[in-house]
């Protein structure tokens, strides 16, 4: 007979989980391999073609970088509140609001400012547009104990449909024939490129400065152990005296914050005007989801896992034009992955000894 | 202005109907302690296979059936993380959501746009749809709306007064004690995110082959969000689901019918998102305590070493 016995894991050594991962990630691949043959695509062909788009040439490299700045920026931010336990999934509408105020803030003022004052306004003005939109759903959830998930997507919906209002309506550009979108901002508030490519260096710099700040926030301050108990131990933080509402404020401004600054690097970066939200992000906020999660919420681990996962957009683009697969191809990779991760946990967590006994 | 009305409490009741369906499903869902955040795609799964099925077989029963079974069977991935794997239900279940708007697009793909010549007929109800107003807004139907309001009566009949119902409450409020009481902890909530997912899948089933009879990706437009916060609003009661799924089909339709006023389309198509924040702040504000979910709503359950 055999006997499959679980039993709990404590001792979780850095490279044992790495390796979990890894593990799970290749398991996944094999799991989209299926799903790929039963489409009717050869699933080494599709996957090698994901890979060798996004990694194995230069311009794929050059693109993966690109993407995965607001990957970085936004998924840094959900270590944080995940953490915490708290369900951002809200940062596409953090994003768009981190644009749209940035965009108003570049066409105000960009004309008559240098680039050294234009821009780190436009970034100011992203962070706060986005923790505006972030700490809606932590009062809301500290407050009136309304579930944040559901707060946080709701906020995600209106906030693309008020910047689809704002681009056919008063700040429809007269640059732009009639077609809904702003004009383009003035040439002070774009961000610099590096050359042959579309990486807009400032916000990649900024982006990794955040990874490393939060990292230590995270592990070395008081906010951080705060954020991490209100998270594991509620119960604890309450007789703690821990004050949810800051805490949860904080990790919202923070979280919201960062995906604003996604924001402002997609607009004055990529765009330089403001158009249909989905052209802005293309489920930036989403994925951002899964970089958390292959961090295992450690705010320097999402650069590699922020780069991993671009790799995956960049490479689900190459496979579209390729072999004529569905935009979808890249959430079916993301979804699966993700699946993939999760039970990859469990075997973390859980030594499974299978017994074989005579009986 | 009477006819105005009364063709707006009959649209009202046609978008209610995916509404209900999910909302319902999700309740039973829920009360076994498992939050399923996959509702989203599931119902655009069901909403292709019955798409696709009908289709093909030119037999809208059949793309039902076939709905159901790929809603169910989408689930279990859902299942087997929260309850036998222990994940984080969160998580898992947006796992699946992007795995089903994945699938679903793909699957889909070459069918977009394509419309459905033969798609599900509504079913005038015979004397009943004589009767005045009511007639046209409730008795002249689509055979969905019908399943629906039926569907939701026997969930609530099912959770409150047959033994696998109590079962099913008694696993989401304390699984340990239920557990002592020999309730199987894992099978009732397998059973229950199955249960859940056959009914996000008739939602989508709804909406291809009887609301818009096409295709699109991306055409569950957050209705499947909007049924887990219909849940909250419902108190995690069927029965209630009915007229707040309705009142929420109700939102839905205004927008089409405030629209020649000249409002911005985009502000009226925010509607039924603020409605659900503002439904759910009222509540809270009337009576928190309400707001509470079953006890072990999101809490993974090991089972004791025997």
């Amino acid at each position: 007979m055999i006997k499959i016995k679980t039993t709990d894991r404590y001792n979780i050594t850095a490279l044992r989980s790495f390796m979990t991962n890894i593990l799970s990630l290749v398991a996944g691949l094999v799991a989209i391999s299926i799903i790929f043959l039963i489409a009717g695509v050869n699933p080494i062909f599709a996957i090698s073609e994901i890979f060798t788009g996004s990694f194995g040439s230069f311009y794929g490299l050059k693109e993966t970088i690109t993407k995965a700045i607001p990957l970085i920026l936004i998924g840094t931010g959900l270590t944080l509140a995940f953490r915490a336990k708290f369900w951002n999934i809200g940062a596409e509408g953090q994003l768009l609001m981190g644009a749209i105020f940035a965009t108003w803030t570049g066409l105000t003022f960009g004309q008559s400012l240098p680039s050294y004052i234009i821009v780190p306004m436009m970034f100011t003005a992203g962070f706060t547009g986005g923790a505006l939109w972030g700490i809606i759903p932590a009062i809301l959830k500290i407050k009136y104990s309304i579930n944040e998930v559901i707060s946080t997507l709701m906020l995600n919906y209106i906030c693309a449909e008020i910047l689809t209002m704002l681009i056919v309506g008063p700040w429809k550009g007269k640059t732009r024939f009639g077609f809904p979108g702003t004009d383009n901002l003035p040439d002070q508030a774009i961000l610099g490129l590096i050359p042959g490519s579309r990486i807009h260096y400032a916000t990649l710099i900024l982006a990794i400065i955040c990874a490393i700040v939060l990292c230590v926030v995270v592990y070395k301050t008081r906010f951080g152990y705060e954020a991490r108990v209100v998270g594991e131990n509620p119960d604890a933080g309450k007789y703690a005296g821990i004050d949810f509402l800051k805490t949860s404020l904080i990790l919202m401004t923070i979280s919201g914050g960062l995906a604003g600054f996604a924001g402002v690097g997609e607009i004055a970066g990529i765009h330089k005007y403001l158009g249909y939200p989905a052209a802005i992000s293309s489920g930036y906020g989403f994925t951002a989801i899964i970089v958390a999660w292959l961090a295992k919420l450690n705010p320097l681990y999402a650069i590699v896992s922020g780069i991993f996962f671009a790799g995956i957009l960049v490479g689900g683009d190459a496979v579209q034009i390729s072999l004529g697969l569905p935009a979808a191809t890249v959430d079916i990779v993301n979804g699966t992955l993700l699946i993939f991760l999760i039970m990859g946990d469990y075997f973390l967590k859980h030594k499974i000894t299978i017994q074989f006994s005579k009986k | 202005m009477e006819e105005i009305i009364i063709s707006t409490l009959t649209r009202a009741m046609v978008a209610g109907t995916p509404l209900l369906l999910a909302t319902t499903g999700e309740v039973i869902c829920e009360r076994s302690g498992i939050l399923n955040l996959g509702v989203e795609g599931v119902m655009a799964m069901g909403a292709v296979t019955a798409f696709i099925v009908t289709m093909t077989t030119g037999q809208p029963w059949l793309g039902v059936l076939a709905a159901v079974g790929a809603g169910m069977a989408i689930s279990v991935i859902h299942a087997f993380g929260s309850v036998t794997l222990q994940a984080n239900q969160v998580v898992s279940g947006l796992a699946l959501t992007m795995l089903g708007l994945g699938l679903s697009g793909m699957l889909g793909k070459p069918y977009v746009g394509k419309p459905l010549s033969i798609k599900m007929e509504d079913w005038s109800i015979p004397y009943l749809s004589d009767i005045p107003y009511l007639g046209r807004i409730i008795f002249s139907q689509s055979p969905f709306f019908y399943l629906a309001i039926i569907l939701a009566i026997a969930a609530w009949f099912f959770l409150e007064r047959t033994r696998l119902g109590i079962q099913i409450r008694s696993t989401g409020e304390n699984p340990k004690v239920a557990e002592t009481q020999g309730v199987n902890v894992y099978k009732i909530r397998y059973l229950s995110v199955i249960i859940g997912g056959g009914f996000s899948a008739l939602a989508g089933a709804h909406l291809s082959i009887s609301y818009s009879k096409s295709w699109i990706e991306g055409m569950t437009a957050g209705r499947g969000w909007i049924a887990i916060a219909l849940t909250i609003f419902a108190l995690w009661n069927p029965a209630r689901a009915i007229w707040a799924a309705f009142l929420f089909g109700g939102i839905f339709v205004v927008q089409y019918l405030l629209q020649p006023l000249g409002i911005s389309p985009n502000f009226l198509s925010m509607m039924p998102y603020i409605a659900t924040l503002v439904i759910l702040l009222l509540i809270s504000l009337k009576d928190s305590k309400k707001l509470s979910p079953p006890a072990m709503l999101g809490e993974p359950y090991q089972r004791g070493e025997r």
